[in-house]
């Protein structure tokens, strides 16, 4: 029996109030891997989290996930959140917060449990965050903040982790930890994980595939694959370039090193580049 | 020593009826309000806490021109400013819509209340409330409403904090936010209609607010912080039945006095608790 892939799409097109925001999006992702969702601000990210995610739909096209079409097994796709807003002294410890994510989303109100303490102190511990389970949530830093969340969604065992952009409130070093904490689970409980992130560079070491997307268009790949001038630049519908440096992956529009083609950008009142992330 | 007690807890304090009605309905409202304003609390929506008793108000002048029953008024009006209030309001403009509403409703009241003709001792009653003029009827009504709203967010308090804390986890989970925000605006206006003809229009919204945000201080988990809430506000209100009694001072203000003193004293505690406790920032980050 072939196991389904994670996702699959099929020739997927959203359109949001009228503005096509992602087209054609056809590839599939297998079961347990770990895919870095890279692209420019604008390029359609969290469109395409909200679709797997079910809480929007496309206008044409097909999408399964874990071979069932979405909205279905939301307790499967763990979603991690970028942060949240919570001040210093609203009564909320971060075992109650990563609590939720067991049931948050059921009738009623949880009835204190040795069972359910216990599942909520392992994921904790998993996480790292067992130092600080005990205190308010308004008090804790970003990279704590992150833990707690990841620990959240971890909490139903999901076969999908969605991480929507969490590097982005994160100092350099919190954030490497989130990316080695991510991997660690991921490989311990075969956890296909999506990865938004703005940059790849931090994400090289552990993600096995690339989704880029630019354009509201997606390519899916290796890096090796994937990250090259043609199919970024046709990618992006401009000429891009890519540089390797040090290990370190640079992508920036052709324009803005070749001056007579930014020229011709800045004459037409506004410039033509593909917003290079550097 | 007698004698203290006696002056204190003077006779028929606990034997009249209508004091027994105030007991009773007095205790139900300072339950619900308590409840229900720490999650006005928890989704800063201090604004529609404010607007909706006193925009309700005008409901009770309607029931009053067509000689309907007060409660009822109160609560067909505030229930469709709630639903105004939840379905008109886009993302960052919380504040328009519902002072836009308010606005609208006072100006009703000043409408229902010439063309009825009303007195202003009834005004007055509608303003700050008549605690010791509850009649049997109301208070049984007023007693099954609280029972009824009580369970009512006992049934959605999990989707409620969650959608309140982390809203995008709880669509992600497949929880509907606008079904949860209506929900939680019409608890707050059905926990206002019950809370105007006892407090007043004007001073309802001290019993959602005070006790809740001195639970808020002292706890440190949503139970705890809901059960200190309930404790002030019942505290608040017996201790403001008995002075009120012995001294005929208006019940709304005190009230809305020991409330603030209760938030004051919660401040307090929780404030000189953290200069104890060492900074979060001395922790070992992770």
């Amino acid at each position: 029996m072939s196991v389904e892939p994670a996702i699959a799409m099929d020739q997927v097109d959203v359109v949001l109030s009228g503005h096509t925001i992602l087209r054609a999006l056809d590839f599939s992702i297998a079961r347990g891997a770990f895919v870095g969702v890279i692209g420019p601000n604008g390029a359609g990210k969290t469109t395409l989290i909200r679709l797997i995610l079910g809480l929007i739909h496309p206008s044409s096209g097909t999408i399964r996930v874990l071979g069932m079409p979405v909205g279905k097994g939301r307790r499967r796709i763990g979603y991690v959140p970028q942060s949240f807003a919570a001040d210093p002294d609203l009564p909320l410890r971060a075992k109650d917060l990563v609590g939720l994510g067991l049931d948050g989303e059921r009738w009623g109100f949880a009835l204190p449990s040795r069972s359910r303490q216990q599942r909520i102190q392992e994921m904790l511990d998993r996480v790292g965050a067992s130092a600080y389970a005990n205190e308010p949530v308004g008090t804790l830093s970003g990279g704590e903040r992150q833990r707690l969340l990841i620990a959240q969604a971890l909490l139903t065992n999901p076969d999908i982790l969605l991480l929507d952009e969490p590097l982005s409130n994160l100092d350099i070093r919190s954030g490497r930890e989130i990316i080695e904490l991510v991997d660690e689970i991921a490989r311990e409980r075969q956890v296909t994980v999506l990865f938004v992130a703005h940059d790849m560079n931090p994400l090289l070491a552990v993600m096995n595939e690339v989704l880029y997307l630019a354009q509201g268009r997606a390519v899916v790949g290796s890096v090796d694959d994937v990250v090259q001038p043609e199919v970024l630049s046709r990618l992006y519908g401009q000429p891009v370039d890519v540089l390797r440096v040090h290990g370190r992956i640079l992508v920036i529009a052709s324009d803005s090193v070749v001056p007579f083609t930014h020229f011709e950008g800045v004459a037409h009142g506004q410039p033509s580049s593909p917003s290079p992330h550097l | 020593m007698m004698q203290i007690w006696g002056q204190v807890f003077q006779p028929g304090l606990f034997t009249y009826p209508f004091l027994i009605h105030a007991w009773v309905s007095a205790s139900a409202i300072a339950i619900i309000s308590a409840v229900i304003g720490f999650f006005v609390n928890l989704r800063g929506e201090s604004f529609v806490a404010h607007a909706l008793p006193r925009g309700a108000f005008a409901g009770a002048a309607a029931a009053f021109l067509v000689g309907a029953s007060s409660l009822l008024g109160l609560s067909v009006f505030a229930v469709a400013m709630a639903l105004g209030m939840g379905t008109m309001r886009r993302q960052g403009e919380k504040g328009v819509s519902t002072a836009l509403i308010l606005v609208m409703a006072l100006a009703l009241g000043d409408l229902f209340l010439t063309v009825g003709n009303a007195y202003a001792p009834e005004v007055f009653a509608l303003l700050f409330g008549q605690l010791l003029g509850v009649s049997s009827a109301e208070m049984i009504a007023i007693t099954i409403l609280s029972a009824v709203l009580l369970l009512v967010v006992g049934a959605v308090f999990r989707p409620l904090l969650l959608s309140s804390t982390v809203p995008e986890f709880a669509a992600a989970r497949g929880v509907p936010l606008t079904v949860m925000n209506i929900t939680f605006t019409v608890l707050v206006a059905l926990a206002a209609s019950l809370t105007v003809p006892v407090v007043g229009a004007l001073l309802a919204f001290s019993l959602m607010i005070g006790p809740a945000a001195a639970g808020w201080y002292l706890a440190k988990s949503p139970g705890r912080a809901m059960a200190y809430a309930v404790a002030v506000a019942l505290s608040s209100v017996w201790i403001s039945i008995v002075i009120g009694y012995d001294t005929s001072l208006p019940v709304g203000f005190l009230v809305a006095t020991f409330c603030l003193i209760a938030y004051g004293g919660a401040r307090w505690i929780h404030f000189s608790r953290s200069r104890r406790a060492p900074a979060p920032s001395q922790r070992p980050q992770s």
